[in-house]
């Protein structure tokens, strides 16, 4: 086989006039690194040494930072890839719809192993973190573009069509498609879509009127910690800036969390008011420059999203002289991610924007000060800047009749796992959590994941709560388990996501993480014992105190729930008392008895021995 | 004139901007740290500086003094949780300290024994870490690495070099050198560099200085870290 690092220099001539191409579209400004990295890699399939030596060079910057941020995100590949490289969602909502299975299937059929590349280069599968189809699953992604509804049948065919080599083109569009799957509107749902009336009303007020109206509104973040916008839009504003340079919008579109995809669907139907939320924002803040950084899985949205953004232009509501507007010069580019979880999180997001490896940065300074490039940067939530628009257009004190006190508005649920209808309901803030069951049609709930693997698991005697974030905070997932389900399985696979996604930064996190692994797999291959227990809460509460940012402190929740409302699902395998250790003597033989040929008794361990 | 808050119930005075770590070290008190340097910025990865303030825990390296703070350093609790987390950097690692050519100058093993950790509790990951031998006169033996990044920063910002940075994520994260064999000897490192000399653990080595100060009457073999740590007006 040749040696796929060094190759000819006819591949080498080519490769060095994809970088050459690719880096001067970005004008060889060096923050644009991941962005060159993902579409260089859309070309080649993956990126050879040579190839990020070559962008380093070209962006005259160190090889190894290259090499750095190529390894942190797992949609970038350092080595070759199959042709079709196919990821099955890995979410514990997949795996309930059977999603292992079909991928195991599907590697017998293609002739590989789980994570591996075929012999023939062909193909590569393995698992990834949830891909955002929670409602419509098994999904997966092909070439990084979504299929969803995995079926039997679907396995079958997407087999056939890789084995024939078929170009993604000529597949069947349907596998392709998203449903939207709205079950339940309110007011943001029910808004008109705007082509500058929010902007109009905003224009009329003044950058200050439109600032009270944020403030009457009461508005809090919708990406989970609810923060109040209208105090994020005065920091920022009030933070000295640069005035060449201006401020800087963020709208946060990298949504992760496992089990959350109402962003996708307000991307899909509702972009341009979220396009106009950030124009509000930056109109209100100052800022000469707007981002939306999309997930990497959300890929195939971006063309639909460029072309809102075009048309937005053309109507003069993005650019130069918004509305006319002498002075207001406005406008967003897309950035997208590459599978990394913790760029959700806003400062690893604008590290990532950055072109950076996407590791929280300590704080103090904050985003609104000191953000993108080191200028006062809003960074805020999808449906966040999407409100923005309802208050602009009816006001504050319209907004904040809805909902309850301390939380006005409504929330957007994603709503997936054991019930009739999953799907996107928008409901007030302070509906009850038997009301949200109830109007999806979900019986026999034994448990509710709120707020995604960093959220709460709450327990049948809870659904007297209410969703609001002065009781059950969320950023919109809500997952149902019923009553044949496994609460333990679903925290495991909850802990594991946080292991591949922590970024190593800290020390608590890195390891803590993987040794809590490593205390599940051993209970859940029946080697649990009482001391585990106290183990697991040592490192719960280390995680918890020490990690650097919300990852690492949330990697434990599923674990302290389920620990306290659904103990006999651990106790079950809780087979010893005393120690034990995690693996089998007589296994650990196995290797042995392998390279001996030998199976006899003597080359066993019997009980009595062990 | 000078502001203070209270560390451990003992009054602390500092400057405006100081980190409670730092201006607990200028009063002689010593915070535990591995990531943090006085030569850099806060880096506030390894954790072990993590103090408790109000009821909440925070890195001391990275958060500024306040007057009226209330800081709990040396506590049991905290105290526990230091021991966890170097547990923790000696089980992700393949640490020898008995072979180790660093040993006595080790400040991983130094806290470790400040800390009384006496065995590394966890199961040890044993990861695959290749040494790079490469380089005629510097070894770098990755087994070590706590990822503090100082080596990072120093070759980046006070070398101007860029020879070391971090690749991988989580616990596969590791160090990546400037070249594209991933070998030492094809960058331009200099045994002089401020990089080649600030690993305070045994990754990267000078070539022919094996064991010169013998084992037992090494740095921190007599004081302890938590007395050498601090500013050298102090320790004389």
């Amino acid at each position: 086989m040749p040696d796929v690092q060094t190759p000819n220099s006819e591949q080498q001539r080519h490769w060095r006039l994809v970088v050459e191409a690719v880096v001067s579209r970005h004008r060889k400004r060096p923050e644009q690194l991941l962005q060159i990295l993902i579409e260089i890699q859309e070309e080649l399939t993956w990126l050879p040494l040579r190839v990020v030596t070559e962008i380093a060079r070209q962006l005259n910057v160190s090889r190894a930072r290259v090499e750095g941020v190529v390894g942190f995100y797992t949609f970038l590949h350092a080595r070759p890839n199959g042709r079709y490289r196919v990821l099955f969602s890995d979410n514990i909502i997949d795996r309930m719809l059977g999603s292992r299975a079909m991928m195991d299937e599907m590697c017998r059929k293609l002739w590989l192993q789980p994570g591996k590349t075929s012999e023939d280069g062909l193909v590569s599968i393995g698992p990834t973190s949830c891909t955002g189809m929670g409602d419509q699953g098994p999904a997966i992604l092909v070439n990084g573009l979504t299929v969803t509804k995995l079926t039997h049948q679907r396995v079958n065919l997407i087999s056939e069509l890789i084995r024939k080599n078929t170009p993604l083109d000529q597949w069947p569009q349907d596998l392709f498609a998203v449903d939207d799957n709205i079950h339940r509107k309110d007011i943001l749902l029910n808004a008109s879509i705007t082509h500058g009336e929010a902007m109009r009303a905003a224009l009329a007020k003044g950058p200050d009127g439109m600032m009270e109206e944020m403030k009457k509104s009461k508005l809090r973040g919708r990406g989970g910690a609810g923060f109040t916008t209208a105090q994020k839009w005065e920091f920022c504003r009030k933070a000295p800036v640069d005035p060449e340079l201006g401020r800087v919008v963020v709208c946060n579109a990298d949504e992760g969390e496992p089990g959350t995809f109402k962003d996708r669907l307000l991307l899909t139907r509702y972009a341009d008011l979220v396009f106009e939320g950030m124009t509000l924002a930056a109109y209100a803040i100052g800022a000469k420059q707007g981002f939306l950084y999309l997930r990497g899985e959300y890929r195939y949205l971006r063309q639909h999203l460029e072309e809102v953004l075009a048309s937005r232009r053309a109507k003069g509501l993005l650019g130069r002289s918004i509305l006319s507007q002498p002075g207001f010069d406005f406008d967003i580019e897309i950035h997208m991610g590459a599978g990394a979880y913790v760029c959700g999180e806003e400062t690893a997001l604008l590290e990532s924007l950055e072109g950076k490896r996407g590791t929280p940065r300590i704080r103090p300074p904050f985003p609104v000060t000191h953000g993108y490039l080191g200028r006062p940067t809003s960074v805020n939530n999808v449906e966040t800047l999407a409100s923005a628009c309802l208050i602009a257009t009816q006001g504050g004190d319209a907004f904040a009749k809805v909902g309850t006190a301390q939380s006005s508005g409504t929330k957007l649920l994603s709503i997936s796992g054991d019930c009739a209808q999953p799907g996107i309901y928008e409901f007030p803030f302070g509906v009850k959590i038997s009301d949200v069951l109830e109007a999806c049609g979900a019986t026999d709930v034994q448990a509710v994941q709120v707020g995604g693997a960093s959220g709460v698991t709450l327990a049948p005697s809870e659904f007297g709560r209410r969703i609001a974030f002065e009781d059950v905070p969320t950023a919109g997932a809500f997952m149902i388990f019923d009553s044949g389900r496994d609460m333990f399985e679903v925290a495991s696979n909850f802990v594991h996501f946080f292991t591949h996604e922590s970024c190593g930064f800290c020390t608590p996190c890195r390891v803590g993480t993987s040794l809590l692994c490593g205390y599940l797999d051993k209970l859940s291959q029946g080697y649990g014992s009482k001391p585990d227990l106290a183990e697991i809460e040592v490192l719960n509460r280390v995680l918890k105190s020490a990690s650097h940012c919300g990852l690492g402190q949330a990697a434990a929740n599923p674990i302290l729930d389920g620990l306290k409302k659904f103990r006999p699902a651990y106790e079950k395998r809780m087979l010893h008392q005393d120690f034990e250790p995690a693996f089998n003597l007589d296994a650990a033989l196995e290797r042995a008895r392998q390279i001996t040929g030998r199976d006899d008794k003597g080359a066993h361990i019997s009980e009595e021995h062990a | 004139m000078s502001q203070t808050f209270t560390l451990d119930g003992q009054e602390i005075a500092f400057e405006p901007g100081q980190s409670i770590l730092a201006a607990a070290r200028d009063a002689g008190i010593y915070i535990p740290h591995l990531c943090w340097h006085p030569d850099f910025p806060a880096h506030g990865s390894c954790k072990l500086c993590v103090v408790k303030v109000g009821g909440r825990h925070v890195s001391s390296c990275a958060t500024p003094a306040a007057a009226g703070l209330e800081v709990e350093s040396n506590t049991p609790e905290i105290r526990e949780e230091r021991k966890v987390l170097l547990q923790m950097l000696f089980v992700e690692g393949n640490h020898f300290c008995p072979s180790c050519e660093k040993s006595g100058q080790c400040e991983l093993q130094a806290q470790a024994y400040d800390h009384e950790v006496m065995t590394p509790h966890y199961t040890l990951f044993y990861p695959d870490r290749p040494v790079d031998a490469s380089h005629p006169d510097i070894l770098l033996d990755f087994n070590r690495c706590i990822f503090c990044e100082l080596c990072v920063r120093a070759s980046r910002d006070m070398d101007g070099k860029s020879i070391f940075a971090l690749t991988e994520r989580g616990i596969h994260k590791h160090l990546a050198v400037n070249a594209e064999s991933g070998r030492l000897a094809d960058t331009n490192i200099d045994p002089a560099d401020k990089a080649a000399n600030i690993c305070p653990v045994g990754v990267i080595l000078h070539k022919r200085h094996g064991f010169s100060v013998p084992i037992g009457q090494r740095k921190y073999d007599e004081t302890p870290i938590s007395v050498q740590g601090l500013p050298k007006k102090e320790t004389v």
